[in-house]
């Protein structure tokens, strides 16, 4: 008999007041026994919508059947058949919009855990299982994965599993991409994200870092090296500041800067490490999505006493998982929504003292669907403020676009590709992940990386 | 991993390493850089390359000892690695079409002026070098400038090499004698740029400044190393190093390089003091 409770099992979280002071991870996953009886919540439907929600397939109901069932192990390779990243999905994924939307079960009562269960069988797998995976039989043909972030590390992992030698070129001194510099320790543990990575490596990928591709290498390059294919999975790297007076003062981030500092070059924990952040005892956030929260949360983790988000439409329109604002919420965050930024204000030599905002209200919808803020005449103040970070998005590096002759690219610089398969004004190079959306979310780059990997596979076999 | 083949300290606190790294030998021009890591938990430094040697696959940087990284740095021997090295980085000078130029060096920026001179000379300018330092214990490279250059002057602030003065009278001098550059390069602190940067505006005379801020990644993802150049937001690592001096906005670029002091002065005091541990052990 399924279990029919109409809630998931609730999921340990570390207490609000005391994870707000640390960068352990907040949510704690479940036992055996909690991911047991989640997993006998799954009515094991038929038609699967829960698989059609996935960019990437997970086989869901079969992987929680043998949950449900106690076979962890046989879970896991279940979930890795179509997805090379199960412990980074089950924590970032936003299967409230993607898998668990459409489960059955939403029909009366929460969705069946997916995520949280994914979780557990990724987590579970690292700590008692010691083999890796089989290493696939090479059939020598080379490809080039530029990028080892979400996008090219599935693309990758996918290629090596049908016997292409990949290698993967990284720009950083660590892989992972935003899974390493943006995504902080709290929501997914750095640790956890070099296990995973290595998983991928175990299927015979090489993983190359300090290698600037568009720098030190070009595409052209690449294929004159003999790799028959190359995927660009090189992000959304550049970030989007506002124009506003002031932006240059010190104590003004980009959150891509703040969030580098603190995750990839561990600032949290200079000065034994060396690389050093500046958050004074007011910070705000400019902006309303999920990497906003993460810089807010860092920022209150720092030791600042205030930290604002500041948002200007209103907490509806806020692009961010609702989790993360609850998080955030929880742990003392405050809210200005309906509050746009005008202009920085700053000492005499050149420091943030505060931010002049002014009160927005919603008028009719724009493009987007979303109404629009208008600016309420009169309603000027000055927040009081030592630190600013600007987190209203990021658009893709140009870097690899202006030095591939060839490429084409939208006029805000994302990668013009095929959407089926990724495939770019280039013959034999494709491209998927931000690099070609601009900033989205981990699995939808792996989404991209996976069809990219078919088509990339396709486009070999035809030109041999 | 990235070896260093050769250290040569060239005063007191400045030293030239020639590093092991084919890839980025091949590759690089004057006015790129490459940015290092020296061991895990380390922060990313950007650095000028220096010179660069395509056969035998090395890449020279030359450093001054400011900070914990660079004071580490240079405790380091030939034979030792770094963890990483990344470059070229940053777009490279061209200088096609020039035919006289004023090349600036000031204090270590010396390091950096010199590889411009270096390909000027190369294509056919003629070059004269201009370089400045606080006395004449801290003057670096003069035979190499010498060799790239048809006339060389090294001037210092204290007048101890016999030839007292700072670079930016040097170029007025040079300039009041007649001398017609098409192109003034200048390398060195905010401070001394700017100065030359102000004098040869008067005279009309287009001016190239490298920029060398703050920055983290080098391929314009984190924004730290950002500068307002005529007016507008340019990130040094991808739109530069080399900025048009006349545009640049020094003085916010002055007040930006602060911006870490405190902890650069935290983290660097810890160091010494660890080594003074070490010793007394």
């Amino acid at each position: 008999m399924p279990n029919m409770s109409l809630t998931k099992v609730k999921m340990p979280e570390q207490e609000p007041d005391i994870r707000n002071k640390n960068f352990k991870e907040v949510a704690l996953g479940y036992d055996e026994k909690m991911a047991i009886e989640e997993a006998q919540r799954c009515l094991n439907c038929k038609h699967k919508p829960c698989v059609s929600g996935c960019p990437v397939n997970v086989k869901i109901p079969e992987f929680i059947q043998l949950v449900a069932e106690g076979k962890f192990e046989e879970a896991y390779n279940k979930i890795r058949e179509t997805n090379s990243l199960p412990a980074v999905c089950g924590r970032v994924c936003p299967q409230e919009s993607q898998c668990e939307m459409v489960c059955v079960r939403t029909n009366k009562g929460e969705s069946v855990g997916i995520g949280r269960l994914e979780r557990f069988v990724a987590d579970w797998y690292m700590q008692n299982v010691k083999s890796s995976v089989n290493k696939p039989e090479s059939n020598g043909v080379k490809v080039a994965v530029v990028g080892s972030g979400p996008a090219g590390l599935t693309c990758a992992g996918d290629l090596a599993k049908m016997g292409y030698q990949v290698t993967i070129f990284e720009a950083f001194h660590v892989p992972g991409g935003v899974l390493m510099y943006g995504i902080p320790e709290f929501r997914l543990p750095k640790a956890l994200v070099q296990q995973e990575i290595q998983t991928v490596k175990d299927l015979g990928v090489d993983i190359q870092t300090n290698m600037v591709i568009g720098r030190v290498l070009s595409v052209e390059d690449l294929k004159e090296q003999g790799y028959k294919a190359v995927f660009i999975g090189s992000g959304a790297g550049l970030p989007s500041f506002m124009g506003i007076p002031g932006e240059n003062y010190n104590g003004v981030y980009s959150a891509n800067e703040f969030l580098t500092r603190i995750n990839l070059m561990g600032a949290y924990k200079f000065p034994s490490t060396d690389t050093p952040v500046f958050v004074g005892k007011n910070v705000a956030v400019v902006g309303g999505g999920n990497v906003a929260m993460d810089a807010a949360r860092s920022a209150k983790r720092l030791g600042a006493e205030n930290v604002y988000i500041i948002y200007r439409r209103s907490e509806a329109e806020m692009p961010a998982r609702l989790e993360e604002v609850h998080h955030a919420k929880e742990e003392g965050i405050i809210f200005k929504v309906l509050t746009n930024p005008k202009q920085i204000l700053g000492t005499e030599d050149g420091w943030v003292k505060g931010m002049e905002c002014v009160e927005m209200e919603l008028g009719e919808p724009d493009k987007s669907g979303r109404r629009r803020p208008v600016e309420k005449k009169g309603s000027e103040h000055v927040v009081d403020l030592e630190t600013v970070i600007i987190a209203i998005g990021q658009s893709p590096n140009p870097l690899i676009s202006s030095t591939t002759p060839g490429l084409d690219i939208q006029s805000w610089g994302g990668i013009i590709v095929e959407e089926e398969t990724g495939a770019t004004s280039k013959s034999g190079v494709y491209a998927g992940g931000d690099a070609v959306t601009g900033a989205a979310t981990v699995i939808l780059a792996m989404g991209a990386g996976k069809k990219a990997a078919e088509a990339i596979d396709k486009y070999i076999r035809q030109n041999q | 991993m990235f070896k260093i083949v050769k250290k040569q300290v060239l005063n007191s606190s400045v030293v030239l390493m020639s590093i092991d790294a084919p890839l980025i030998a091949k590759k690089a021009e004057p006015g790129q850089f490459i940015i290092l890591r020296i061991s895990e938990g380390g922060e990313r430094i950007p650095l000028t390359i220096a010179d660069y040697d395509r056969e035998n696959g090395t890449v020279t940087i030359i450093y001054q000892i400011v900070g914990k990284t660079t004071r580490e740095l240079a405790e380091m021997n030939e034979g030792d690695s770094l963890l990483d090295f990344v470059g070229p980085l940053g777009i490279a000078s061209h200088f096609d079409s020039y035919k006289k130029v004023a090349v600036i060096g000031g204090g270590l920026g010396s390091a950096i002026a010199y590889p411009q001179a270096k390909k000027l000379h190369s294509l056919g300018a003629e070059v004269h070098a201009i370089t400045g330092f606080r006395n004449k214990d801290l003057i670096i490279l003069e035979e190499e400038m010498e060799k790239v250059s048809s006339k060389l002057i090294v001037a210092t602030d204290d007048g101890s090499n016999g030839n007292k003065g700072f670079v930016t009278n040097v170029l007025k001098q040079l300039i009041d004698e007649g001398n017609k550059y098409d192109l003034v390069i200048a390398i060195g602190p905010l401070v001394m740029m700017k100065a030359v940067s102000n004098l040869t505006r008067e005279y009309g005379i287009k001016t190239l400044v490298s920029m060398n801020p703050v920055m983290i990644d080098g391929t314009g993802m984190c924004g730290g190393c950002r500068l307002t150049v005529g007016g507008k937001t340019k990130f040094a690592c991808v739109d530069g190093p080399d900025f048009d001096g006349h545009e640049v906005d020094f003085d916010e670029a002055m007040r930006r390089q602060n911006m870490y002091k405190k902890q650069e002065k935290e983290s660097t005091d810890i160091h010494v003091c660890r080594l003074g541990g070490a010793n007394n052990a």
